[in-house]
């Protein structure tokens, strides 16, 4: 599915964690570039009466998925695979994602899905689902808003009665009936998914050299279409491997890659980004995987206690109104503090209303507490990565001449006072 | 606005005299203590602002205003130099543009700035965003009133009482804080009322079209026609004066058997009856119309006339029920429809008003409008069997109305249509291939 992109910075090793490191970045790999969704219909012929239910970025609530009894399978376009018939029905300026998803949904390769949630993301997956409903009318489909007001109780509110409805059509089409109990032990599963996330996340920033970004993203992508529980034991093999086979720090800045929540870059500029010189220390690639910080807290009803955690312990984007007036302008200043990171890359696609609209407050924020900043636009299908490799290369090199990268400040305070630590 | 092509009708007229004196009362705004609150066309609450003693501004009106007045192209370039992507809404970068240029409104009088932002989140995601860019510049109150969509083609009766409870709650006491008077409901119910009068006399006018020849253009006309009650007279006596008079006007035309004034002239020989779906162009507006009507094309019904209300399906303003009727105007705004909600309106206006024909004007600046249209047209082809024509062009941005491209498609469509009359074009057949992309 997707161009030539770079190969592996990791160098060939041949220990049994290298091994095993490989043989899950292998199957995640299988799995980002299965369009045909081959590991969700195997997991639906598993057991008859078995269903799954596809989603769109940003964010949908997959524990209630799950307690229905479906298969959350997250819908993230096509990469750079041909389009035919998703172009007939989309104008040249509307970005590239709804197309590919047309054109998966006109190709039969969705047919596997029961039911399709298109969160509100912006105006083009809003009326996607509209079109989704005319276009595959086997399908239920559900619009869900986002809740967008000030005061958090309210929203909390208008947001359980949306998860009730989700749940409730969800539950007609399996036949289960969903307790508490049932959503319960989704959420618990999904706090586990939410912690290994952050762990990740976590190792990413501390030495990005044991993750690479590349390795990352292909198994959250995995994560996208398999079992919960299955992720679960890969991510945490993964996890234990790196570890064990960790590969070489590299003289990179540390950057943070912003505006990608939607519409994914090609694997290939993640890659080159990396290569060119920097370390994606933090992201907001699948968002949805970590909108909500922490763990959903137990108690009383859990749609509720999942309603509360959206409405209180979200990441700040795009796709939710921000109440608080100096909120855009600290975004990014608090994110580059939090993953220690020497700049940000505005990295959206071409097209998107929510990350292009917010970039002008995002970078003025930025730029006023003189943090390094370059911006550029790609598509899903971009499939040339040269002038990203030259504008990330030319970012990471002036950070280091004119700026200094963390790295190296650290290095200098440690000189000062003796203390060891990451190179 | 230079309509200096088109013969001004009496209501036009009427229209320039109280847009101008609303203006002036913005520019005096910060001297005469009248407090000003921004907020958008679709979901507005002018009679609750107004039931404040506050002036409504809408920054959409003035972006498609400086469109119209030919100052919209240096303002999107000063945005764009200032950082806002080429990529998204012009209205919001003609907004802004306007303001880092002195805040000067269409009419050549200032702009006071906001007391408060008012944002009704109805039916376009961009509003969102754009309030959060004019608070990092005016740095005031902001409140926000989220409308559900109506992604399963209703608004559901939680959903109605979801915005009822932020009205109450959010809104009213944020308009209180600001202006600083107590709620009245009884004024409220009598602006409420004065709102149901207008609406009415909207209604016959946009049914007037139904009449052959048409003495109403529903599209280039009827943004005209829907200016006051879309802006800041609805509920206000002045506009109740306005709509009876563009009633009377109106019904002496239908009366005479004579159709509306264009940039052609008086289009009484209407050879295509069109409906139209999407928003105008502004920049180009009267170069667009006349493209229809020096083919006899008068647009008989258009959905961008419904952005701020669809008044003509059934809905009034209840002065019995004022925060109930204000949840359900703001749910029922064309674009907080879905697509098969969409397509039902348009099959049912091409067949109401017996159209020859349905054109898409899908502008690049607003997604909520556009993305889907493609389907809409094949579905409306699908089920009224009339042939569909669809041109490319923008709100505010003259760079992207490419009048030769547009007047080309739209010669060719109407050609198509003069040949399927004369039976040379067999029903059923891939009528639109020439015009669509």
């Amino acid at each position: 599915m997707s161009p030539p992109t770079p190969t592996s910075q990791a160098a060939p090793r041949s220990s049994a964690a290298s091994r095993q490191r490989a043989s899950i970045v292998a199957w995640a790999r299988d799995r980002y570039e299965d369009l045909e969704l081959g590991s969700v219909r195997e997991w639906l012929a598993q057991e008859p009466g078995r269903k799954a239910c596809g989603y769109l970025p940003v964010y949908v609530p997959r524990e209630v998925i799950h307690a229905a009894g479906m298969l959350p399978v997250g819908i993230h376009g096509g990469g750079s695979m041909e389009i035919i018939r998703g172009d007939a029905w989309y104008q040249s300026y509307i970005c590239h994602l709804p197309r590919s998803v047309v054109e998966l949904g006109l190709t039969g390769r969705l047919d596997c899905l029961s039911a399709m949630l298109f969160p509100s993301t912006c105006d083009v997956i809003r009326n996607l689902s509209g079109m989704w409903q005319i276009l595959s009318p086997q399908t239920w489909v559900r619009y869900v808003d986002l809740p967008q007001v000030n005061d958090p109780e309210r929203a909390v509110e208008f947001w359980t009665g949306e998860l009730r409805h989700i749940l409730s059509g969800l539950t007609a089409l399996t036949g289960k009936v969903v307790d508490d109990e049932a959503l319960w032990a989704s959420i618990a599963v999904y706090n586990e998914m939410r912690a290994l996330i952050e762990e990740l996340y976590a190792v990413r920033r501390d030495e990005p050299w044991r993750v690479p970004s590349e390795e990352l993203y292909l198994l959250l992508r995995a994560g996208e279409v398999v079992p919960v529980e299955e992720w679960l034991v890969r991510a945490r093999e993964y996890l234990e491997a790196s570890a064990a086979d960790k590969n070489r720090p590299r003289d990179n800045a540390r950057v943070v890659l912003t505006g990608a929540f939607c519409e994914q870059p090609p694997l290939g500029l993640i890659m080159t980004i990396e290569r060119a010189g920097c370390y994606i220390v933090d992201d907001d690639l699948l968002l949805g995987n970590r909108m909500i910080r922490g763990p959903v807290a137990q108690g009383g009803d859990p749609l509720v206690a999942l309603a509360r955690a959206l409405l209180h312990q979200h990441r700040t984007t795009s796709v939710l109104y921000e109440p608080d007036p100096t909120g855009k302008a600290r975004e990014i200043p608090e994110r580059v503090e939090a993953a220690r990171a020497d700049g940000v890359i505005f990295a959206a696609p071409s097209f998107c209303d929510p990350a292009l609209l917010d970039r002008p407050m995002l970078r003025d924020g930025a730029e006023k507490a003189g943090i390094p900043c370059i911006a550029f636009k790609y598509a899903e299908n971009t499939g040339q990565f040269q002038q990203f490799r030259e504008q990330a290369g030319t970012f990471s090199d002036s950070i280091k001449l004119w700026v200094g990268t963390r790295a190296e400040q650290g290095r200098v305070e440690r000189g000062r006072t003796g203390a060891g630590g990451e190179p | 606005m230079r309509d200096d092509r088109v013969k001004k009708d009496r209501s036009m007229l009427l229209q320039k005299e109280m847009i101008a004196e609303h203006f002036q009362r913005l520019e005096d705004a910060p001297r005469s203590g009248e407090k000003v609150v921004y907020t958008f066309v679709p979901g507005n609450l002018t009679e609750l602002i107004r039931s404040f003693g506050a002036l409504p501004l809408l920054p959409e009106i003035n972006a498609l205003q400086s469109g119209m007045r030919g100052k919209s192209k240096a303002y999107i370039a000063e945005a764009e130099k200032a950082g806002h992507s080429a990529d998204v809404c012009t209205y919001v970068k003609a907004d802004i543009g306007m303001m880092m240029s002195g805040n000067i409104g269409p009419t050549g009088t200032r702009l006071p700035p906001p007391d408060l932002l008012l944002l009704s989140y109805t039916g376009c995601y961009t509003f969102m965003k754009w309030f959060e860019l004019l608070r990092e510049q005016y740095k005031c109150p902001t409140v926000f009133l989220q409308i559900p969509y109506q992604g399963d083609g209703t608004l559901l009766p939680e959903h109605r009482e979801y915005v009822v409870k932020q009205l109450r709650e959010d809104v009213i006491p944020a308009l209180e804080a600001v202006t600083g008077r107590a709620y009245d409901e009884g004024r409220l119910r009598e602006l409420l009322a004065l709102s149901a009068r207008a609406e009415d006399d909207l209604v016959a006018v946009l049914h007037s079209a139904k009449q052959k020849p048409s003495p109403i253009d529903s599209y280039f006309g009827g943004v005209y026609y829907i200016g006051p009650i879309f802006s800041a007279f609805r509920g206000t006596p002045e506009g109740v004066a306005y709509y009876e008079a563009l009633r009377e006007e109106v019904e002496e035309r239908q009366a005479l058997g004579i159709g509306p004034e264009t940039p052609s002239g008086r289009l009484d020989d209407q050879r295509f009856r069109i409906v139209v779906e999407g928003p105008p162009n502004w920049t180009s507006f009267n170069e667009f119309w006349q493209m229809f009507s020096d083919e006899g094309a008068v647009v008989v019904a258009s959905t961008y006339t419904k952005v701020g209300g669809t008044y003509d399906f059934g809905f009034r303003h209840d002065p019995g029920d004022p925060l109930g009727t204000m949840a359900d105007y703001c749910g029922g705004c064309y674009t907080n429809h879905n697509l098969p909600g969409r397509i039902d309106m348009l099959v049912d206006y091409v067949k109401q008003y017996a159209a020859d024909g349905f054109l898409i004007n899908s502008v690049k600046s607003c997604n909520s409008f556009s993305a889907g249209q493609l389907l809409i047209l094949r579905e409306v082809e699908k089920r009224t069997g009339i042939p569909g024509g669809f041109i490319e062009s923008d709100l505010v941005d003259p760079r992207y109305f490419s009048a030769a491209n547009i007047k080309n498609r739209l010669e060719s469509y109407f050609q198509m249509l003069r040949e399927r009359r004369r039976g040379q074009v067999a029903p059923g057949s891939d009528a639109t291939a020439e015009v669509t992309p």
